[in-house]
């Protein structure tokens, strides 16, 4: 049976008017049975063509051939069939197409805000809010466990830590947790309605900041976007740039996580060092464009900064460097039966869990799913240079945790490796106007995992929709699951073994 | 006279700088500088100068909390033997009104908590009652075996006894070991509570006094500076039953011990990370099991 989805691959652009249009009916049936037959979800989400006709448009992952495959319906009025009960990883993005342009995805088992704002076009608020005034952010319905014995604390969303605000409710037993529902929505910014028309001067410093601690990762994706359309090659050069400067962001945040880790179970010395060694990293991602948090290197066709072999050098020294400190703090934590007792066996998410929330990033690889968009779906430098993946399968803090010193080490490996080898020549090229009516896709892999941009084009080439995917997004339900029948106490415990982004997923 | 002037002056000015003791040696084990000796004295002038918010759902019983509590425990602080100075008030018994003192300031505590209507506080409240139930017998047990061994109901005549007995030594090493778990369980210290974290969901004793603020907040830090030098003081008679003779000398020792004591509960905290909270019971257990011990090996 061939499929009707078509197929591209990341990075790529193709016409929007050749993406295969299924009837609804047929749309659900090939996702559903696309996923049965190991695709994942990657996004999907609705574009406004015509008053009163929205197209719905998929894209899913298929890693065994790096192919994405695409496809799209069309609905008339405001409502769309849901496959969220048999398909738990579309759940959130029907919510969302719910929440953005008013379409009521019927049968949908939990349908709940996702962000708490007003529709992008003129359809009414699903939840029957009549103007944008009435929606309060967190103020909805929540699961509600009922008995004597059974208590419900409700945290945030001003917490006592230096967090972002989300709001969670556990429905507990004494100290164990029945439910765990998670509520965000405070940081929502519109940014994809601040993309409609685009691309506009301030958007790459915009795309930089959809999370401030990825800006590196969404920036990459955006500059890919408006290269595809662009028809601009990068020059190598800058390709080398991009993937020293994604894995420095990496390695900061993956350092800054143990070092969290460690803390939250009350153990000093690896959380001082990390703390300090975290700051090292984001020192070498301002030699390369001054800043510690890599804004302002991307442009769409390179990188604003080149390389000079100086700095190469002083790079490498500081990578040895750090990573003999690293290597030293995190094995403190490695070697202390203490904390070991208390990572191991805290917040599992099986394998199969992680499956159907199609979770992304190293929590999906901790729980032993081989998903890293580097290796199954090349971009940039990645397509020349592979890092070996690294996968856990306990899926447990221990894991996420072991994950991320893992992949810490293969990061450096790579940037040692891409510093000595760096080809010389130009790093900038000029990129043309873009293309009208066409639909890309670009995947990077963030340190929190899959970053996923879709840009689709008018007939004058500004942006008619542009579809940003957080790995957050997929991920958050993974941390609710994962608190299921533990500790409450663990909770802080798990959620820092996720550490997941709340304006990534608030957009 | 004199030991009751000095008596009462270390009771007063040295708790808090045991806690500064005890953050600079986890500073130092994070390559850190830390803060200074005396910044918890600062903290709390700062907090007595401040003003302090009450919530509207709390009544009386919210306000006399950290006052109750800083009170019993200054009142518990009066019947302890400082070294191998008698304390100032002395009678048979007292060694009851020693551990319920200290166990009124708790019930004050916990109520105070439950007072503000939060799930918060009393999880808090919950745990704290729960760890209490499992560490009060270790104590009791200890106070047992020491009555015992000295033939004295009054904290000073069992403190201040150096022992003939021949398992003397033996009771001691049970007594040290059972008597540091309680030092640790009750002043919230890691592995059993974590004093430092900001996460609610994860203090036991941190949580009960969230809602306090300004003077009320400064008692409390006072108050548990308080204890933690009380069971420090309690700890320090029983590992440490040393007498030099010269009555200036065993109070040189006897702040010198107690500054050990809080570099070797630094130390603790440090190379040991929090315990899971289901496992915290096990811990308080071993305590009560070697007190047990002590007083089975007295009474035999």
């Amino acid at each position: 049976m061939t499929s009707p989805l078509s197929m591209m691959f990341n990075g790529s652009v193709m016409d929007y008017a050749d993406v295969p249009t299924l009837s609804v009916d047929a749309f659900m049936d090939t996702l559903l049975t696309s996923i049965a037959q190991g695709w994942r979800l990657v996004t999907y989400f609705a574009v406004p063509e015509k008053p009163d006709l929205h197209g719905l448009c998929c894209i899913l992952a298929y890693k065994a051939k790096g192919q994405l495959g695409i496809m799209r319906t069309e609905i008339r009025g405001n409502s769309f069939p849901s496959i969220a009960r048999t398909c738990p990883q579309a759940q959130i993005f029907e919510r969302e197409i719910a929440e953005q342009f008013g379409l009521v995805p019927s049968g949908h088992p939990w349908f709940k805000p996702v962000r708490f704002h007003g529709t992008l076009n003129e359809n009414p608020n699903p939840w029957g809010k009549k103007n944008r005034d009435d929606i309060r952010v967190g103020v909805t319905d929540f699961y509600r466990v009922d008995g004597q014995s059974v208590h419900e604390v409700a945290v945030g969303p001003v917490h006592a830590g230096i967090i972002e605000p989300g709001h969670f409710r556990f429905q507990c037993h004494g100290e164990e947790v029945f439910h765990l529902e998670i509520s965000l929505g405070y940081q929502h910014r519109g940014i994809e309605r601040m993309m409609t028309g685009g691309p506009y001067p301030r958007t790459l410093r915009q795309m930089e900041a959809v999370a401030g601690d990825t800006s590196i990762g969404h920036g990459t994706a955006h500059s890919m976007i408006i290269e595809s359309l662009g028809r601009v090659k990068v020059p190598a050069a800058a390709q080398v740039i991009r993937g020293i400067a994604l894995e420095l962001e990496r390695l900061a945040n993956h350092t800054g996580d143990l070092g969290a880790i460690a803390a939250d179970v009350g153990y000093l010395p690896t959380s001082s060092f990390c703390g300090r060694i975290r700051g090292d990293y984001l020192n070498m991602s301002a030699v390369l464009c001054g800043s510690r948090f890599g804004r302002g290197l991307l442009v769409p066709g390179g990188t604003v900064f080149n390389l000079e072999s100086r700095n190469r050098d002083d790079l490498a020294r500081r990578v040895e460097k750090a990573r003999k400190e690293l290597d030293i703090a995190a094995n403190l934590l490695w070697d202390r039966q203490s904390v070991m007792a208390r990572l191991e066996g805290t917040g599992v998410v099986p394998p199969w869990t992680a499956e159907e929330l199609g979770l992304v990033g190293p929590a999906a690889r901790a729980s032993g799913l081989k998903r890293d968009v580097r290796e199954d779906f090349p971009f940039g430098i990645y397509r020349m240079a592979s890092i070996p993946m690294v996968t856990g399968y306990h899926g447990d803090v221990c894991a996420r945790a072991m994950i991320r010193w893992h992949e810490a080490h293969k990061s450096m490996d790579f940037i040692v490796d891409q510093l000595r080898h760096m080809p010389d020549g130009i790093h900038r090229a000029a990129v043309g106007r873009l293309s009208p009516d066409k639909i890309t896709v670009a995947m990077t892999e963030g340190w929190r995992g899959e970053i996923c941009h879709v840009a689709i084009t008018d007939r004058d080439g500004w942006f008619k929709r542009y579809k940003i995917t957080d790995p957050s997004f997929h991920n958050w339900q993974g941390l609710s699951m994962a608190l299921r029948g533990q500790q409450i106490s663990d909770f802080p415990l798990c959620n820092k073994s996720f550490n997941l982004s709340y304006c990534g997923f608030d957009l | 006279m004199i030991t009751f002037i000095i008596h009462c002056l270390l009771v007063i000015v040295m708790p808090p700088l045991l806690l500064g003791v005890i953050t600079k040696t986890k500073a130092e084990f994070g390559g850190r500088k830390g803060a200074p000796y005396f910044q918890p004295y600062y903290d709390i002038l700062k907090l007595l100068k401040k003003e302090a918010v009450y919530s509207k759902t709390t009544t009386w019983v919210f306000k006399a909390g950290p006052v109750v509590t800083l009170a019993a425990t200054f009142l518990a602080s009066l019947m302890l033997p400082l070294g191998n100075h008698s304390a100032p008030v002395s009678f048979a018994g007292d060694m009851l009104l020693f551990a319920y003192l200290l166990a009124l300031t708790r019930f004050f505590t916990t109520l105070a908590a439950l007072d503000t209507g939060s799930s918060f506080e009393g999880m808090g409240a919950a745990r704290e009652v729960t760890f209490a139930c499992l560490t009060e017998p270790a104590l009791f047990f200890a106070l047992v075996t020491l009555a015992k061994m000295s033939g004295s109901l009054s904290l000073t005549g069992m403190l201040t006894y150096s022992s003939s007995s021949a398992w003397a030594g033996a009771v001691t090493v049970l007594l040290t070991v059972a008597l540091f778990i309680v030092l640790l369980a009750e002043n919230c210290r890691i592995p059993f509570d974590d004093p430092n974290t900001h996460l609610e969901l994860t203090m036991i004793h941190e949580v009960m006094v969230l809602d306090h603020s300004g003077p009320a907040l400064g008692y409390i830090q006072y108050g548990a500076s308080l204890k933690l030098f009380l069971f420090a003081a309690l700890f320090y008679n029983i590992a440490m039953p040393i007498q030099t003779g010269s009555v200036f000398f065993d109070w040189l020792l006897f702040i010198a011990g107690m500054l050990g004591i809080a570099v070797a509960v630094g130390v603790t905290e440090s190379v040991m990370a929090r315990l899971r909270l289901t496992q915290v019971p096990l811990m308080l257990i071993t305590a009560t099991v070697f007190s047990a011990f002590s007083m089975i090996l007295i009474f035999r």
